[in-house]
């Protein structure tokens, strides 16, 4: 009786969330998004020939509000906040703004923050889990505006910083062709 | 879940206590515990008495027309009674407000110069605790498990990192928040030796059932040389396997998060984990430290407690069992 | 005025009866509800809206209960995986936000609607649009919460919803937002139903009626509807400060920029004790209403009652802090919430004495009425004199947040509320629908409820002192809690059907219609609307009553007079004086209308709007003032309707033609 209940209960619920939002979920143990996708990705458009747009990669989490606030979490306790401050910038380049060096799309911030880049990212491969680089690639999206609104965390219990900027619009990872981001120099 | 040692079937009881703070409280509940069970039974009698006494038949009347007009007499004797009543009762309440301010009176007057002082940090979903220390170098942090010298009363400092929890140890006091932006404090002694369990008392989120303590108060001197254990770096691994159970640690995601003594690992988000095999339970309070709920534990921790901050690590066969070998060599 | 001439006594007879039913006619025509489900719509009749008020927020109860048995069956083994955290999370919530906000408070005001207008006298309650809209509200707010939950948007920060948890940094999403609107929407038809039972109760009493005259369960409305005004406010306060840390970043209770959490404390506990009053203090008076019904007299010490329904209103406004004992405020200022909690027992105490004496001098009929309130007595002394335990500081930083308190507050609650209302169903149920429930259900339902109660909350207590803490959504099995645990869950089972027994009840006496007709007094009651036909017409009473005591019926004399001179073609009610109830002057009531309705649709997107954007505030105010300038958009009268010359005001006439008259009987 127990047992059928046990599953019938959950199903139930599995059952009426299912038309339900995803912005809610607390998924505790669901697969990560593959780290396959961010393997090998570019980081510019910048490409011999005519120019082709760099496809789009998705981030399951950046729709779910909870993973967002993890990534909020770890982008503090990991000390991301260290040298890029609360999305502002300081000793790292800002992330709350529409510049993005080595690509803003969520594989090319994943791969960022694996491998690390020149001039003092370090690179946290094997130091962190896939899910958590992948919930931090989240909330770093959402610090320039670009996971929905009502996915996005609100304020910290902290020393407030300044607002982000509200656009909500989705940009896509391409950079104007002409000199490559890559190669500017991190202020 | 299962297969507890028998020394892990704690008592988390009001009324089995064992230092004079939660002491002085089971005197006061045994006081108004029995008090108001007279009070009850008196009440209930009143009333059985009330609905089931015999009535004389109305003369005359159908038993169904209102009483409207009630013998003057009964009336005066009944309302004789109620002023009665009200009197025992606010007389009672005087008793209950004195004994209940001596009560206050005496636990909170702990206080002394010779004392132990230990800051509790309450996190989500586990306990920090650091012994403080004027010398820097006998300042001791520690997790979800503390011990405290028998009959020297202890100073808890609570604080909270992030929401509010509760600290709480029923056979030795009662609870104080630890709200964040508030600093609290709370004094115990106790008095017999033993191992008392607590658990956070406030709905602090997922994982709030699975905020446990355990509190060991020892004699003196046995606390005295745990304390020197504690204080010192973590055991050099002894075996192959050990030390490369440590080279993973400190290159895996663990040493994001904690801190192991004398290693390159220094993290802050998670518990200490310099001495962690001296330790009774796992997961603050949640699982017995053996070996089979430590490998549970680092490769699927959301099985066990869903949402708690740490992440599973996806470790091979070998790689995992040189963990749990150095894990479990860090007495 | 009609005219009579006849030539014979017969005929005369004759006549007046016409005249009589003509007038019955008149008045269902002008009280009455529109056909069909326009009518249904737009109704302001105190009768129907209270209905269908008492009915969601029965529905209400059922679904709280439904969660609470989710949660027994998840604890009712150690270690047990039937529900996780999160989901628990979200049904401990749903059921403490679900039980206070949308079932206890809403059903004591819906039972007022109903019956206080019968009690006093009069045609329909004050105010009748604004108690339209504050059913629609209501129910709005209602099903945003469970369309929320269903939608896995189920607020899970509990229904107290301390910050820091619910704030924005530990609650992301949507939850506790929904948790926020839904308290602003409660709390608006909480205060506009208060407002309007304080009027009715002060200005709508039947000529005779004056203060002294009020029937005990009048006043214990009238207590309740005031603390409402003053408690109300100050949640609605807090959760719109938390919803505006959350939605537009403001810093009431971040502690880092000068905000406190223990600030939300303070203003949830200074409405959230209250609280407890304004749901307890109706319910007694349910008891005051029942006892002497069934034990045949008035009640023992008149005075005495309504003077501790006063003074526990009064004293329940300074208690607040012992909710927060534990969080380290100064010993001084504990101790005086220690007194004041300790004090609040002796005027409940004075209740329940008289009650007693008036069952010693009584005559009991055991009927289910008053079957549930001497188990009211059980239960309800038992959560108190644990309620004084829990003054003492140090005893509550032991007992605080434990099972022992989960006992307590459900001892204190359904024993204090839920089973007086239960009481007042089978009281009032055969007034309301015209059919006796049955009997032998009742007392089945009773002692299903009364045992499983005991079953499910008493190992509570023990369960608390033996420390297990509450809003676990498990707990260990080498703590020795799984066997009373398992007992609560058993108890929580029968309890349940004793609710479905209550169910069968009414389905079977009421909708298959098997109950015996009622008539007009079926208990042999003392108290005004048991004179008028079950279920009441639309006018209530085809002459207003004229009081001459305090149990009017039993006092009535042959030739009491009633009130002659309203209107029937226009919805005239007669306004009296607030201390003695004399007669004081005509007051037209509105009509029926659907604006009520349009503006609680246009409050509703408003304020489910501003949770996924605060622009929706300024937006959305504009349907707003768009329907409420219908609503009030003054009435076109015809010439014929124009009031006398020399009259002041247009809607109010003096009473000059107005006469108490003697019936012929």
């Amino acid at each position: 009786m127990t047992k059928a209940l046990n599953k019938a209960v959950p199903a139930l619920f599995a059952l009426l969330a299912f038309a339900a939002c995803e912005r809610e979920e607390r998924g505790f143990r669901v697969e990560p998004p593959s780290s396959a996708r961010a393997t090998g990705v570019a980081l510019t458009d910048f490409q011999p020939g005519k120019a082709q747009p760099l496809p789009v990669t998705k981030n399951e989490y950046e729709a779910n509000a909870f993973a967002v606030s993890e990534g909020k979490r770890l982008y503090e306790q990991m000390n991301c906040v260290g040298c890029h401050f609360h999305g502002g910038g300081g000793i790292g380049p800002p992330l709350m703004d529409e510049k993005w060096i080595y690509g803003g799309d969520p594989a090319q911030i994943f791969s960022t923050v694996v491998e690390g880049r020149p001039n003092g990212m370090p690179a946290f491969r094997g130091r962190l889990t896939d899910e958590q680089v992948w919930k931090i690639a989240a909330f770093v999206r959402s610090l320039g505006g670009q996971v929905q609104k009502d996915v996005a965390p609100g304020r910290d219990d902290d020393i407030s910083g300044p607002p982000a900027p509200a656009s909500t619009e989705q940009k896509p990872p391409t950079n104007a062709p002409g000199i490559p981001k890559s190669a500017e120099m991190p202020k | 879940m299962k297969g507890f040692a028998p020394s892990l079937l704690y008592s988390q009881s009001v009324l089995d206590t064992a230092g004079p703070q939660a002491g002085r409280i089971e005197s006061l509940w045994w006081l108004m515990f029995w008090v108001e069970l007279g009070v009850f039974v008196v009440v209930m009698g009143f009333l059985l008495a009330a609905v089931l006494r015999r009535r004389r038949p109305h003369r005359g009347e159908a038993v169904d027309a209102p009483d409207l007009k009630p013998e003057p007499a009964r009336e005066r004797r009944m309302s004789h009674l109620v002023i009665g009543g009200v009197a025992v009762s606010i007389l009672i309440q005087f008793v209950f407000l004195v004994a209940s301010y001596l009560t206050g009176d005496a636990v909170t007057s702990a206080m002394a110069k010779e004392h132990l002082t230990v800051k509790v940090t309450g996190r989500q979903w586990w306990w920090e605790a650091t012994y403080e220390n004027s010398v820097a170098q006998y300042t001791l942090t520690t997790a979800n498990e503390i011990h405290i010298p028998v009959g020297v009363p202890v100073l808890f400092k609570l604080a909270s990192t992030d929401v509010i929890h509760s600290f709480w140890v029923p056979q030795l006091h009662g609870k104080t928040d630890l709200i964040p932006g508030h600093e609290t404090i709370l004094w115990l002694r106790a008095d017999k030796p033993g191992a008392y369990r607590g658990q956070c008392a406030e709905f602090c989120g997922y994982q709030h059932a699975h905020m446990g303590l355990v509190v060991v108060a020892e004699p003196p001197e046995q606390f005295k040389a745990w304390y020197d254990s504690q204080l010192g770096p973590a055991r050099e691994p002894s075996t192959a396997s050990e030390a490369r159970g440590r080279e993973i640690f400190v290159t895996a995601p663990c040493v994001m998060c904690h801190t192991i003594q004398g290693t390159e690992a220094g993290g802050r988000v998670g518990p200490n984990l310099t001495h962690v095999a001296s330790r009774q339970t796992i997961a603050a309070g949640t699982l017995e430290n053996t070996r089979g709920h430590l490998a549970g534990w680092v490769t699927d921790s959301q099985k066990i407690k869903p949402g708690n901050r740490m992440p599973p690590v996806p470790l091979a066969p070998d790689d995992l069992q040189a963990v749990l070998d150095y894990l479990q060599s860090l007495k | 005025m009609p005219e009579r001439s006849g030539e014979t006594r017969a005929d005369e007879i004759l006549a007046e009866d016409l005249v009589e039913e003509r007038e019955r006619e008149a008045l269902e025509k002008t009280w009455g509800d529109g056909p069909g489900l326009w009518g249904w719509l737009t109704t302001v009749n105190h009768k129907s809206v209270g209905r269908r008020f008492i009915f969601t927020a029965f529905a209400f109860f059922i679904f709280g209960g439904i969660l609470a048995v989710l949660m027994r069956v998840q604890l009712s083994r150690p270690e047990n995986n039937f529900l996780g955290p999160d989901l628990y999370g979200q049904i401990f919530t749903m059921h403490g936000t679900v039980m206070m906000f949308l079932f206890a408070v809403p059903v004591m005001e819906a039972m007022a609607v109903y019956l206080v207008p019968l009690m006093l006298g009069t045609r329909n309650i004050a105010f009748p649009r604004l108690n339209a809209f504050g059913y629609w509200v209501y129910l709005f707010g209602g099903i945003m919460l469970f369309t929320a939950f269903i939608l896995n948007v189920g607020p899970d920060a509990g229904w107290f919803a301390y910050v820091p948890l619910s704030g924005p940094e530990y609650s992301p999403g949507k939850r506790v937002d929904f948790w926020a609107q839904t308290i602003t929407f409660t709390e608006l038809s909480a205060l506009v139903v208060a407002t309007e039972l304080v009027t009715t109760i002060f200005k709508l009493r039947a000529p005779g009626m004056s203060l002294n005259r009020i029937p005990i369960y009048v006043w214990s409305v009238l207590v309740m509807a005031f603390m409402v005004i003053f408690a109300m406010p100050t949640v609605a306060l807090a959760s719109t400060c938390l919803i505006l840390d959350r939605l537009v970043g403001t810093h009431f209770f971040n502690p880092a920029e000068g905000g406190d959490p223990i600030l939300w404390q303070h203003l949830f506990w200074f409405f959230g004790h209250p609280e407890v009053y304004i749901i307890f203090i109706p319910a007694t008076g349910f008891v005051s209403a029942i006892i002497p019904t069934f034990v045949r007299r008035p009640m023992f010490g008149y005075t005495a009652l309504v003077l501790s329904l006063v003074s526990t209103g009064f004293i329940g406004f300074g208690l607040w802090v012992h909710h927060m004992f534990a969080a380290g405020l100064p010993r001084l200022g504990q101790s005086f919430f220690t007194g004041a909690t300790m004090i609040i027992a002796i005027p409940s105490g004075i209740q329940i004495f008289c009650w007693i004496a008036t069952i010693w001098a009584g005559r009991p009929r055991f009927k289910t009425p008053f079957m549930f309130v001497l188990g009211f007595f059980f239960v309800f002394v038992l959560g108190g004199l644990t309620g004084v335990m829990q003054a003492s500081v140090p005893l509550d930083l032991q007992v605080h947040d434990t099972f022992f308190v989960v006992a307590h507050f459900h001892y204190v609650l359904i024993g204090g509320a839920v089973f007086p209302l239960f009481g007042a169903f089978y009281y009032w149920l055969p007034k309301i629908t015209g059919r006796m429930l049955s009997e032998r259900l009742g007392h089945l339902n009773f002692w299903l409820m009364f045992v499983g109660f005991n079953l499910a909350f008493f190992p509570m207590h023990v369960l608390g002192l033996r420390g297990m803490p509450r809003r676990v959504y498990t707990y260990q099995p080498n703590l020795g809690w799984a066997d009373l645990n398992l007992l609560a869950t058993a108890g929580g089972v029968v309890m349940t059907l004793g609710v479905l027994v209550f169910v069968v009840n009414y389905f079977l006496s009421v909708t298959r219609r098997r109950g015996a007709l009622a008539g007009d007094n079926p208990w042999g009651a003392g108290t005004l609307e048991w004179a008028t036909p079950s279920p009441p017409p639309a006018y209530n009473f085809q002459h207003l009553p004229t009081v001459a005591g305090r149990e009017t019926l039993w006092q009535q004399s042959p030739d009491q007079p009633v009130v002659t001179g309203l209107r029937s073609d226009v919805r005239d009610v007669l306004v009296t004086r607030m201390l003695d109830a004399e007669p004081d002057l005509k007051y037209e009531f509105p009509d029926s209308t659907v604006w009520p309705l349009l503006a609680a649709l246009s409050v509703t997107a408003m304020f489910v709007g501003s949770i996924f954007n605060p622009w929706a505030v300024v937006v959305g105010a504009v349907p707003v003032f768009v329907t409420l300038t219908g609503w009030f958009w003054p009435k076109k009268r015809g010439a014929e309707d124009k009031p006398p010359e020399g009259l002041k005001t247009k809607h109010r006439e003096l009473v000059k033609d107005l006469k108490l008259e003697g019936q012929e009987t």
